[in-house]
């Protein structure tokens, strides 16, 4: 083999290999701007959410007696009702969940309530201390009937029609 | 699971959809980037060929190729059982494993007799076997992602998993020396011909019971402390577990000789701590303990010697190897030559003289590469290290249940403890000890293991990146952005 082929191929083979390296900090690099520009697009559409929210609304309400209220009824929030609607209710520490409760055994993204045709659906989020409906662990996710306290730590939660 | 349950159609999808933009998979990346690694694995053998047989074999793409299907394999299974994993991982540990099998193959070149080199066969030699362990490896890890849907159900089997992690490294300590030690360390099981090292296996079951325990624990640890110079200190008896792991990690160092492995299994254990507390008292605790137990059993070995005097050996060769360069200090001093005859560009894939470094298959099989790619391509490979634990950190940042961020972010720290470990031993940064360099020395416990850890990372990221259901309930927490809530009509409370 001449030497200049083993030298072209020796250098070759270091920069392909640094050319790897960058093409795999180049795939990360594009993975966190996409979260980020799709960030974004999630938060734009809130209004076309809602319009179609409220337009499926009156199809869903009309079966049986259906849940209007979420009360917390032992707690350091005791008291605070939050008047349902078609869209999932989060309740963890996290500042952005939609029940923000300064619980020590609550986790950031505890639980949500999510509503399908009409019955509540409870499911955990992967919390430490678990959620539980009455007295059973909520493993998945599971329906609430009306006035059953979902507990959370020490806060307890109820829905009412 | 009970996704199905529950009808896929809700009217709060509608909103949802340029949120599945987020939900890209990335899994053609991964494909693209295994297979521009795989060109690497081959130009790498091609260049070895030129210049050790002075012509390119016909079939120097064989093992390339039979890498490269395996990969591919397990990247299949990647598509179908973790679809949202994280697409750096794979390509990267393929890289470095290829790299590692053709470095092998390369040093049967040169071990060989110059009549039989163009006739190696693919599966012959160090480099062939590694070539099988991969397989095995890969097999292990595809079997892995299948049995294991969900990393949290790893926190159901935290107990057997510690207790299984303790009963694997006393093994080699209890056994007699004549089954368990090689060159001088007792970190095997051998029986017959065949030896493994179940200390790689211990520290995955190790990390994932600390994780478990820790996240119990976490609140007691880092809520109890006294404030001393600004610092917040943990309680006495707070300190009961860490102390325990301290003692573990010391007999291993005293019995097992081996100070890496301890090192590894200490920090390792400090790092978990730190993560779940964020206090930094636990960093300096465990910094502190560490050295003063390795300076203690230094001084120990100086004047006491019995089970000590290993580690007085080896820090004193670490202090001083020209002082005995042909005999106790050799394999270092032949370890920093080699470096130093590689400088900043190599003798070239092939080039080097592997075969005057003792251990160079395994121990020193990062020095053996440096002498024929140079500082430049080894820098290159110290910095795929690099992004392997970033996106195991990464990961653990982004998935949501706390045992989750511990075992991702306390595997991915290991790997990189690890690396350092060696990298630092060869290069005369800290004591020279028998650790394997990740995915690159010949050893199957090493590769399997190691493998192992990918899969759980690879895991732990799907479930990270994995998007929640449109509107439904989530298969698992997501680490996308919290979902919206549509301007529908709910209040935010705040106390």
């Amino acid at each position: 083999m001449p030497e200049l082929v083993i030298t072209v191929a020796r250098f070759g083979f270091l920069i392909l290999l640094w050319i790897f390296v960058f093409t795999v900090v180049g795939v990360i690099r594009r993975d966190l701007f996409a979260g980020a520009r799709s960030g974004r697009l999630v938060a734009a559409p809130r209004t076309v959410g809602a319009s179609t929210g409220q337009a499926a609304r009156p199809a869903k309400v009309k079966r049986g007696r259906a849940a209007h209220q979420l009360v917390v009824t032992a707690g350091q929030l005791a008291g605070t009702r939050i008047t349902l609607g078609e869209s999932q209710i989060t309740i963890g520490r996290a500042e952005d969940s939609t029940l923000v409760i300064t619980d020590d055994y609550a986790s950031a993204r505890h639980a949500r309530l999510v509503p399908r045709d009409g019955q509540w659906f409870v499911e955990d989020l992967g919390s430490t201390n678990g959620t539980y409906l009455d007295r059973a662990k909520v493993t998945g996710p599971t329906p609430v009937p009306l006035g059953v306290p979902i507990r959370i730590g020490r806060t307890s939660l109820e829905l009412r029609p | 699971m009970t996704a199905a349950a529950v009808p896929a159609t809700s009217p709060v999808s509608t909103g949802e959809q340029p949120g599945v933009r987020l939900a890209r998979s990335r899994r053609n990346a991964e494909l693209s980037l295994l297979l521009l690694a795989m060109v690497l694995v081959a130009a790498y053998s091609a260049t070895v060929e030129a210049t050790v047989l002075d012509t390119v074999t016909p079939d120097f793409w064989i093992p390339a190729a039979a890498l490269g299907l395996v990969f591919l394999g397990l990247h299949l299974i990647i598509r179908w059982l973790a679809p949202f994993a994280d697409p750096a991982l794979l390509p990267a540990v393929a890289l470095l494993n290829g790299i590692g099998v053709g470095f092998l193959r390369r040093y049967d070149l040169a071990q060989a007799a110059p009549a039989d080199r163009e006739h190696l066969a693919i599966f012959a030699g160090t480099g062939g076997r590694q070539l099988a362990w991969t397989l095995a490896a890969v097999i292990l890890a595809a079997a892995l992602l299948a049995i294991m849907r969900d990393h949290r159900s790893l926190s159901r089997y935290a107990y057997t998993l510690g207790l299984a992690g303790i009963v694997l490294v006393m093994i080699p300590a209890v056994l007699p020396a004549r089954f368990s030690e090689i060159n001088n360390a007792k970190l095997w099981i051998r029986i017959g011909g065949f030896s493994i090292q179940p200390g790689e296996f211990a520290k995955l079951a190790l990390l994932a019971f600390f994780a478990y325990y820790l996240v119990r624990k976490r609140e007691v640890l880092s809520l109890a402390s006294r404030r001393v110079l600004g610092i917040d200190f943990p309680r006495g008896r707070d300190l009961g577990p860490v102390l325990v792991v301290w003692i573990i990690s010391l007999l291993v160092l005293v019995f097992e000789k081996d100070l890496g492995t301890s090192l590894l299994y200490f920090g390792m254990f400090v790092v978990t701590l730190y993560i779940a507390t964020e206090r930094v008292s636990w960093l300096l605790i465990g910094l502190i303990l560490f050295f003063g137990g390795a300076y203690l059993a230094y001084l120990l070995g100086g004047t006491v010697g019995g089970p000590f005097a290993n580690f007085y050996l080896r820090a004193e060769i670490w202090l001083d190897p020209f002082g005995d360069p042909y005999d106790k200090g050799y394999q270092l001093v032949q370890g920093l030559l080699t470096l130093g005859t590689g400088g900043l560009f190599g003798a070239g894939p092939g080039g080097g003289q592997p075969t005057l470094l003792p251990e160079v298959q395994t121990d020193f099989i990062f020095a053996g590469i440096g002498e024929e790619i140079g500082l430049f391509g080894l820098s290159a490979l110290l910095v795929v290290y690099l992004l392997i634990v970033e996106r195991g950190l990464r990961a653990a940042l982004a998935v949501r249940d706390s045992f989750g961020k511990l075992l991702a972010g306390g595997l991915a720290f290991t790997l990189g403890l690890q690396v350092f470990v060696i990298v630092g031993g060869i290069s005369k940064l800290i004591p020279l000890t028998g650790q394997t360099t990740p995915f690159l020395s010949a050893g199957g416990s090493s590769l399997m293991a190691n493998w192992l850890l990918i899969a759980v990372l690879l895991r732990v990221s799907d479930g990270a990146r994995r998007p929640v259901g449109p509107g439904g309930p989530a298969v698992r927490p997501s680490g996308g952005p919290p979902e919206q809530l549509h301007g529908a009509p709910t209040e935010v409370i705040r106390p």
